[in-house]
């Protein structure tokens, strides 16, 4: 009975669904079509405004050298959009070497931005390969505000010893088990530290518990413009306990010789003052991503 | 389902169940998170909804503000109020809230509308005040709608309190959201599980007292037929 | 308001893909929970597992069962297919209850006359009860209607496109305009649907015209 009912529902929801979005989705960027034939290409980005913008610098170059290209922005995490790519959905999406690499392997002990990338290669499911990868890196950070690092007189992190322990850190919940989270804290610079989870990766809401004391610290990306905006201190890292999280473009098989060179031209010229230049200006000037990514790729005389 | 045989597992296992992180600890977050957001809408709701069913006026004002509540996306009004307030639990009960109250809302004004005129007309007849006219008739009459908006209410939120842990917040919704960001799956089905779970116990205790207050409004009303009315 | 001036084509798009993952879900829960709550309030032994039973599923969270449909179905998280039927499934959840409790108030003198006239069951149910239950399926059907067209914003948090892109978009970047730009979308959008269906019901139920003209005349001041 049970199973007829959800079969019928599936059916019916099914077909509906489809009729409808065949005849009402006036972009036609449902993710039922079928990946391009030669010189059409899909760009994703992941469900972060950053990323968006990265991924907008590409598609406007590509497209520049007449390339077809097809957005699927905002994709989910990385359990969502890399099974698509690897499927032959999306063919390329800038992503961060670290956190991409220990996706695949949890316990890597890559630390360098060159060993993380070298080992990149291996992991990646066949029809995938990294690109050059950019200066610019998006990577977490111990952040502090100015007011508690001048009264404890912080530089690094291992001197977060000097607050009340455990040290109070507002990230998202999984900072709790990974390496660079609260297991790496204590093993490697002897401090420790409660998570108290807030699920934004470290944006408006996380700075906004820092700046208001909630928490003593804060996981904050270090392209993040709430660092100036706020005068934050994001602490050193001398044992490499935080893996490097350099901007690389996956691509699949689709990308031939000659978009890659488009591609790595504009990872080439993509430093770490470009991205958090870019992302001021988004958060500031609320632009739109076409319109950051427009003005940089003109200034870099890339379009 | 390999991963349902784990998360029963994962329920399981002792390790998960005590202490300030347990199983035990965030469910009983998570029951006092539904118990607030409930309790808070309902003391406003409850109010409102039997003015206008008792007055009569305003009652095209239930209709359109229920409406629009209902229409208010959870996730939208959470990260608005997050925006403005800060991280703690205050964000998300207070969306929680306004989840609940249309249902409540409905559910009061609709019992005490619902009562038959002529019912309400008897009661005046034999010289009831307006008070008593509500509270010793239309309220009991009405308390069957009532307890179903309550019982929407409490089910919706229940299900939606896994927010909470989106801000900040504990309950249930800390080992969905840990679970689904370090792709332990076993461990965001626990979760959802409990929440379901919970949803059933509470909805049992709900279909009790809908019969108890069935029962009631069957031996104080005169004309049988008014049951499930 | 600058955020609202930059990128209104952005709003515009995601007004539309809202619409497009949110109608089908209602029209299909609604289509699905007419036989469903006949049958629970045909047969009283059926009322509390359709009914009570069905009802849980609003207790799954949305999430997690976003995730978890796509391994059953064998489509991809992103799929709007995924979307419209987690979606059907909490209509489901809604409507079945008023369709039972919509047919339970319609006059038994009236079903009791059909069978009399000789009526088969599906006339019956067709020419009879169907009708008269009508008003009691429209306020279901809104509630549903509205409900969804909340709910489909959740699904933002995967990447499929709808209003609730300006959330976790503007989350993210502290923009205040986005996120209440999403919500007023979202609302103005449910409750044009929602007029919608009132004039869908005004058309098709022309005896309720009669009856909201007279209790409009007769209603007290």
């Amino acid at each position: 009975m049970l199973k007829r009912i959800l079969a019928l529902l599936a059916a019916g929801a099914v077909t509906l669904g489809l009729s409808a979005c065949g005849s009402a989705d006036p972009v036609g960027s449902s993710s039922t079509q079928t990946p391009g034939t030669t010189g059409s290409l899909v760009i994703g980005s992941q469900q972060y405004y950053s990323n968006e913008i990265i991924a907008e610098l590409y598609a406007q170059a590509l497209e520049a050298d007449g390339y077809q290209v097809t957005r699927e922005y905002q994709i989910g995490q990385r359990e969502v959009y890399l099974p698509e790519m690897a499927a032959g959905r999306i063919d390329l999406l800038p992503e961060y070497n670290g956190n991409l690499l220990q996706f695949y392997d949890k316990q890597t002990t890559a630390r360098t931005p060159a060993e993380v990338t070298a080992a990149l290669a291996d992991v990646l499911p066949a029809g995938l390969r990294p690109l050059d990868m950019a200066e610019a890196t998006d990577q977490d950070s111990y952040t502090v505000t100015r007011a508690t690092a001048d009264e404890y007189g912080l530089v690094e992190i291992g001197d977060l010893a000097n607050l009340p322990q455990p040290v109070k850190i507002g990230a998202n919940s999984e900072f709790a088990t990974r390496p660079y989270g609260i297991p790496g804290l204590r093993d490697v610079y002897g401090v420790e530290g409660v998570v108290f989870p807030i699920e934004d990766s470290g944006s408006a809401l996380t700075v906004k518990a820092l700046v208001d004391g909630d928490v003593q610290v804060a996981d904050i990306y270090t392209a993040s413009p709430a660092i100036e905006i706020n005068n934050l201190v994001s602490l050193a890292d001398p044992k490499a306990l935080i893996l490097p999280q350099n901007i690389v473009p996956i691509v699949s098989d689709a990308v031939d010789a000659q978009a890659a060179d488009v591609i790595n031209a504009v990872t080439a010229e993509l430093g770490m003052a470009d991205l958090i230049a870019m992302n001021t200006r988004s958060v500031n000037e609320q632009l739109s991503s076409s319109q950051i990514a427009t003005d940089w790729l003109r200034a870099k005389g890339l379009l | 389902m390999n991963y349902l045989t784990e998360a029963l597992a994962w329920i399981a296992d002792p390790a998960n169940q005590s202490g300030p992180n347990g199983i035990l600890a965030r469910l009983a977050e998570h029951l006092l998170y539904t118990l607030i957001a409930t309790g808070g809408a309902a003391l406003l709701a409850i109010p409102i909804g039997y003015a206008i069913g008792h007055t009569g006026r305003g009652s095209g004002l239930v209709v359109g503000a229920t409406g629009a509540a209902r229409a208010l996306p959870t996730l939208g009004v959470l990260t608005l109020i997050a925006l403005l307030a800060g991280i703690g639990i205050g964000a998300p009960l207070i969306a929680l809230g306004v989840l609940a109250a249309p249902s409540i809302l409905a559910g009061a004004y609709s019992g005490v509308q619902a009562v038959e005129p002529s019912t309400v007309d008897a009661a005046r007849a034999i010289g009831m005040s307006e008070w008593q006219v509500l509270w010793r008739v239309e309220i009991p009459l009405g308390l069957p709608q009532l307890i179903g908006g309550l019982r929407s209410a409490v089910l919706q939120v229940m299900a939606t309190a896994t927010l909470v842990a989106y801000v900040g917040g504990g309950g249930l919704g800390r080992f969905l959201f840990l679970g689904l960001k370090t792709q332990d799956y076993p461990q965001m089905l626990a979760a959802s599980l409990l929440v379901v779970a919970l949803a059933v116990v509470c909805e049992g205790l709900f279909e009790v007292s809908v019969r108890v207050s069935l029962a009631r409004k069957a031996a104080r009303s005169r004309s049988p037929q008014l049951i499930g009315g | 308001m600058n955020w609202l001036t930059n990128n209104l084509p952005a709003i515009w798009t995601a007004l539309m893909a809202h619409l497009a993952l949110s109608l089908p879900p209602i029209a299909a829960s609604f289509l699905i929970s007419l036989p469903l709550g006949w049958a629970a309030q045909r047969y009283r032994w059926l009322r509390f597992p359709l009914v009570t039973g069905l009802s849980l599923i609003y207790a799954i969270p949305s999430l997690p069962l976003l995730i978890v449909l796509p391994l059953i179905l064998g489509t991809t998280v992103r799929s709007p297919v995924n979307v419209v039927v987690a979606l059907t499934f909490y209509g489901i959840a809604l409507m079945v209850r008023s369709v039972a409790d919509a047919l339970d108030a319609v006059p038994r003198d009236a079903v009791t006359s059909a069978t009399a006239m000789g009526y088969s069951p599906l006339r019956q149910f067709f020419a009879v009860e169907l009708p008269l239950a009508g008003p009691g399926l429209l306020a279901g059907l809104r509630v549903v209607a509205v409900s969804t067209m909340a709910l489909v914003t959740v699904s933002a948090v995967l990447g499929v496109h709808s209003l609730g892109a300006l959330f976790t978009d503007g989350f993210q970047r502290g923009i205040i305009a986005e996120v209440v730009t999403g919500i007023v979308g979202t609302v103005a959008l449910a409750l044009l649907v929602d007029r919608a269906l009132v004039a869908i019901g005004w058309v098709s139920m022309p005896w309720l015209r009669v009856r909201s003209a007279q209790s409009e005349t007769g209603g007290s001041a």
